[in-house]
């Protein structure tokens, strides 16, 4: 075939660039997608494990009532800092590194379409984390409002500055990352590779793409316009001022609401890959997979005010966001039949990231589930601000998000590294993860229901039980991690098994049509589009 | 206090609430218990002792009965897939990926099931949405980091002068610091543990009267939680929330500050003493008598004095 051909030329270019590069070179001035894409996961895995430790403080303070480690201050600077961190260090960097590796790869492209521009979004990153990490150092503590940041309560931060600007970094961070996908999806595509032919990773991301950059700027005026209120006499939201502290909960959540389907949408690309892979079955339904991420996306620009129940609005509102919160069960409910669809009549292998992927779909669902439950706003009236919103939320971003991208990091890091990882530790590493995380978490909604509120550093004693067992299963789903942290060394560096090109058997796209690892600059010459070799070029519905 | 009799000790139900959650025939368990305080090992919600509050109780019921229905149908083909599609049982895959036929039929059934839950949420929340016909109010002001009381007006004529703060009570207080040494456990009301549950002035309120709740902050935003109400309010300085509650059985019902509102965010509870019209008549009359008191004072300094309902009590007489 051409493409081999073009592989060794590209082996060679690839052997001769490095002898010229040191370490500096390579990863601080490199416009390589791979190189940067590793950066970002790097990074990523960095500030989960950053994120992780104020987990553990929280779970060690409410190990049993009464205060025993912390003070509440503390105690809510780690609330806050893990939720900031976990968002916007590990789930977000996570998954833009993903498509910074395997967009080019996925599309049959070189590389990103602005490469210079990939640098500088990776490497502001660093520093915005420097900055708001910071403040845990600084007289006064971090921001400790919760990562919402709601005025009045925010505006009592010393730390507020640092933090916004912190913001202003990762959002400008994340609009150029959000910059580049588009632009490598819309123009880098190899001939052949037409939109609907496209991995359900890539629609995935682009459609991201969009949300990030239409939320993002919102975002960033929210917490501007904290900055003025607090530091230049401005009451946008002062009502002694004239001003609504209702009002930035508006746009906060018209920004917070899209994001949370920023941190989840690429999950489900991720997942539509990994199970027809697994399967050895193409796809079920791939357009109506696209076209439900496309509406999951439309959506949740009109729900943002879901979260904001129990603030006063009037009934007219409180309606409407019900109804069109609801709504989203609809596709959502698409894609997990989809995805059990695809693998009946399959013919299934259960390596690791094909249990993280299913374990992903039971137990994502499980916190569509208990959404579905706070969308009647009479039941959230009780469950609001409990630990019931605390146990949704970790099972769809614990166990949805974070779950996806380490399948997808089993997945794909044979393609990455040339490397196998280490099948047996994968799967001690999942089965440890799957256990603990449902012991942390699924107590939580007891909790709620019996209504512990959220963010508190202390507790009657009749939430004693169910916190001590989510307790023990934090520190225990915590410790698995490092199981996982030594997959990844194992693999990276030590690792004697090869892998090959496909890595998988039932494996299908461009991506594993290259070496493994693949040549530093893949696809120099567009490769010819075979649409058998597609996981998704034949489908014909 | 009447919260020794509504209180049950839950340790007795610990073993059967555990069981009775491994199937669905847990949810019946609960109906019928007053529960005054969380109980340990509670699994489900209370269905409260109001008018209202079985309305987001059966919705939670219907909404996770249904949900169960779901999982087991969905979760159960998975793992059928499994077992029977699995390479090492020999199984070849096959190569459809489409079948109109299903996927209009499980895009159509969510629908049918969301317009039942949407018509059920809907009617609970314009029920809960209608606070006339009030027959007493209540301004609740939320303050970094207690509750501000004041009985604005009740049966038609309004209160003169009776308002409060209400905050933690001194012995949970006392355990909950740093290192306190002392036993959270220890802490008990009439035998029932309150370690931040309790205050010093409970809010005191009729059973069987229509009250009518405003509900405001005074400095940050806080929320008004009491479970056995059924609902959650938030307190936003320079705006005025209207709820409204129709306790049915008297007795403590104990709830805390819902949204974050500061480092003492988990020490400020809220006690709602509800009892018989007579004894609330009773104690009205005893709060009255003090009148030279200078208890409003304080209230003069909240920013949300100028509504209609709240100002008639202090515009007149000083």
């Amino acid at each position: 075939m051409a493409q081999a051909a073009t592989h060794d030329h590209h082996d060679e270019h690839h052997d001769e660039h490095h002898e010229h590069l040191n370490f500096f070179q390579r990863w601080v001035m490199s416009t390589n997608h791979k190189d940067i894409g590793t950066l970002y996961l790097v990074f990523s895995l960095l500030m989960f494990f950053i994120g992780g430790s104020f987990a553990m403080v929280i779970r060690a303070e409410l190990f049993r009532p009464g205060m025993q480690l912390v003070q509440p201050y503390f105690f809510n600077e780690m609330t806050t800092m893990h939720a900031l961190v976990m968002i916007f260090g590990a789930v977000m960097p996570a998954f833009v590194g993903l498509g910074n590796w395997m967009i080019p790869l996925m599309v049959g492209a070189p590389d990103m379409a602005l490469p210079r521009m990939n640098n500088l979004s990776f490497w502001i990153l660093p520093f915005a984390f420097a900055l708001m990490l910071s403040t845990l150092f600084m007289p006064g503590g971090s921001m400790a409002g919760g990562w919402t940041m709601l005025p009045p309560l925010s505006l009592q931060t010393s730390a507020l500055a640092y933090t916004v600007f912190a913001i202003h970094l990762m959002g400008i961070s994340s609009i150029m990352g959000a910059i580049n996908i588009i632009a490598t999806i819309i123009n880098m595509r190899a001939p052949g590779m037409d939109l609907l032919k496209m991995p359900v990773f890539v629609w995935s991301w682009l459609i991201t793409a969009f949300l990030l950059i239409a939320v993002m700027p919102v975002l960033a005026g929210a917490v501007t316009m904290l900055l003025t209120d607090k530091y230049f006499g401005t009451n946008f939201f002062n009502a002694a001022g004239g001003g609504d502290p209702i009002l930035y909960q508006h746009v906060f959540w018209f920004f917070g609401h899209p994001e949370v389907y920023i941190m989840i949408l690429p999950g489900f690309g991720i997942i539509s890959e990994i199970i027809p892979t697994f399967s050895r079955k193409p796809i079920f339904g791939y357009k109506a997979m696209v076209f439900a991420i496309a509406s999951i996306a439309f959506l949740s620009f009109i729900v943002w005010a879901h979260h904001m129940f129990t603030v006063g609005l009037p009934l007219g509102a409180e309606i409407f966001f019900m109804y069109s919160t609801m709504l989203i069960a609809v596709p959502t409910g698409v894609k997990v039949f989809n995805w059990v669809a695809t693998m009946w009549g399959g013919s299934m292998t259960f390596e690791t990231p094909m249990l993280f992927a299913i374990a992903f779909v039971i137990l994502f669902t499980i916190g569509g589930f208990s959404g579905l439950m706070l969308a009647l706003v009479p039941a959230d009236f009780q469950y609001h601000d409990t630990y019931f919103v605390v146990a949704h939320f970790h099972y769809v971003l614990v166990t949805g998000a974070i779950f996806a991208i380490m399948a997808a990091t089993y997945y794909w890091i044979p393609k990455w590294t040339g490397h196998m990882y280490s099948e047996f530790w994968g799967k001690v590493h999942f089965w440890n993860s799957v256990v603990w995380v449902n012991v942390l978490f699924f107590p939580q909604h007891f909790l709620g229901l019996a209504g512990m509120p959220r963010r508190i550093p202390d507790y009657n004693v009749a939430f004693a039980g169910f916190n001590m067992v989510s307790s023990i299963g934090g520190f225990l789903f915590g410790a698995s991690q490092l199981i996982f942290l030594g997959v990844i060394i194992h693999c990276v560096w030590f690792s004697k098994k090869k892998a090959t090109d496909r890595v998988w058997e039932g494996a299908k796209g461009l991506e594993w049509t290259l070496s493994s690892p693949p040549p530093h600059h893949s696809f120099s010459v567009a490769p010819v589009i075979h649409d058998e070799e597609l996981a998704h070029g034949h489908a014909e519905d | 206090m009447r919260a020794g009799g509504i209180g049950k000790h839950g340790i007795r139900f610990g073993a059967a609430q555990v069981i009775g959650a491994l199937g669905l025939g847990g949810l019946g368990l609960f109906s019928g218990i007053a529960q005054a305080n969380p109980q340990p090992g509670q699994l489900n919600l209370t269905p409260g002792v109001t008018t209202y509050s079985h309305v987001p109780y059966m919705l939670n019921n219907v909404a996770l009965g249904v949900c169960v229905v779901i999982g087991i149908l969905v979760f159960g083909a998975m793992f059928i897939a499994m077992f029977r599609f699995r390479k090492s049982r020999g199984a070849v895959a096959e190569k459809w990926s489409h079948n109109t036929t299903v996927e209009i039929i499980w895009t159509v059934i969510p629908i049918l099931i969301l317009i039942t839950l949407a018509w059920l949420a809907t009617d609970g929340l314009r029920q809960f949405a209608d606070t006339t016909g009030a027959q007493m109010t209540v301004k609740v002001t939320g303050y970094q980091w207690k509750w501000r009381y004041d009985y604005v007006d009740y049966q038609g004529k309004p209160i003169e002068h009776v308002g409060f703060m209400s905050k933690l009570d001194d012995q949970s207080n006392a355990t909950r610091q740093l290192n306190s040494g002392l036993d959270p456990y220890a802490v008990k009301t009439d035998g029932v543990n309150t370690y931040l549950l309790n205050v010093d002035h409970p809010l005191v309120l009729p059973v069987g009267v229509k009250i009518r709740f405003v509900i405001t902050g005074g400095d940050v935003i806080h929320s008004w939680y009491v479970p056995d109400l059924g609902w959650k309010v938030d307190a936003i300085p320079g705006v005025i929330n209207a709820a409204w509650t129709n306790i049915e059985k008297p007795g403590v019902y104990r709830g805390q500050c819902a949204l974050l509102c500061g480092q003492d965010h988990g020490f400020m509870p809220i006690v709602v003493k509800a009892v018989s019209q007579e004894d609330f008549a009773k104690w009205l009359a005893e709060q009255q008598k003090p009148a030279a008191a200078p208890a409003p004072a304080a209230t003069a300094a909240a920013p949300a004095q100028a509504t209609a309902q709240v100002a008639p009590a202090h515009a007149t007489q000083g």
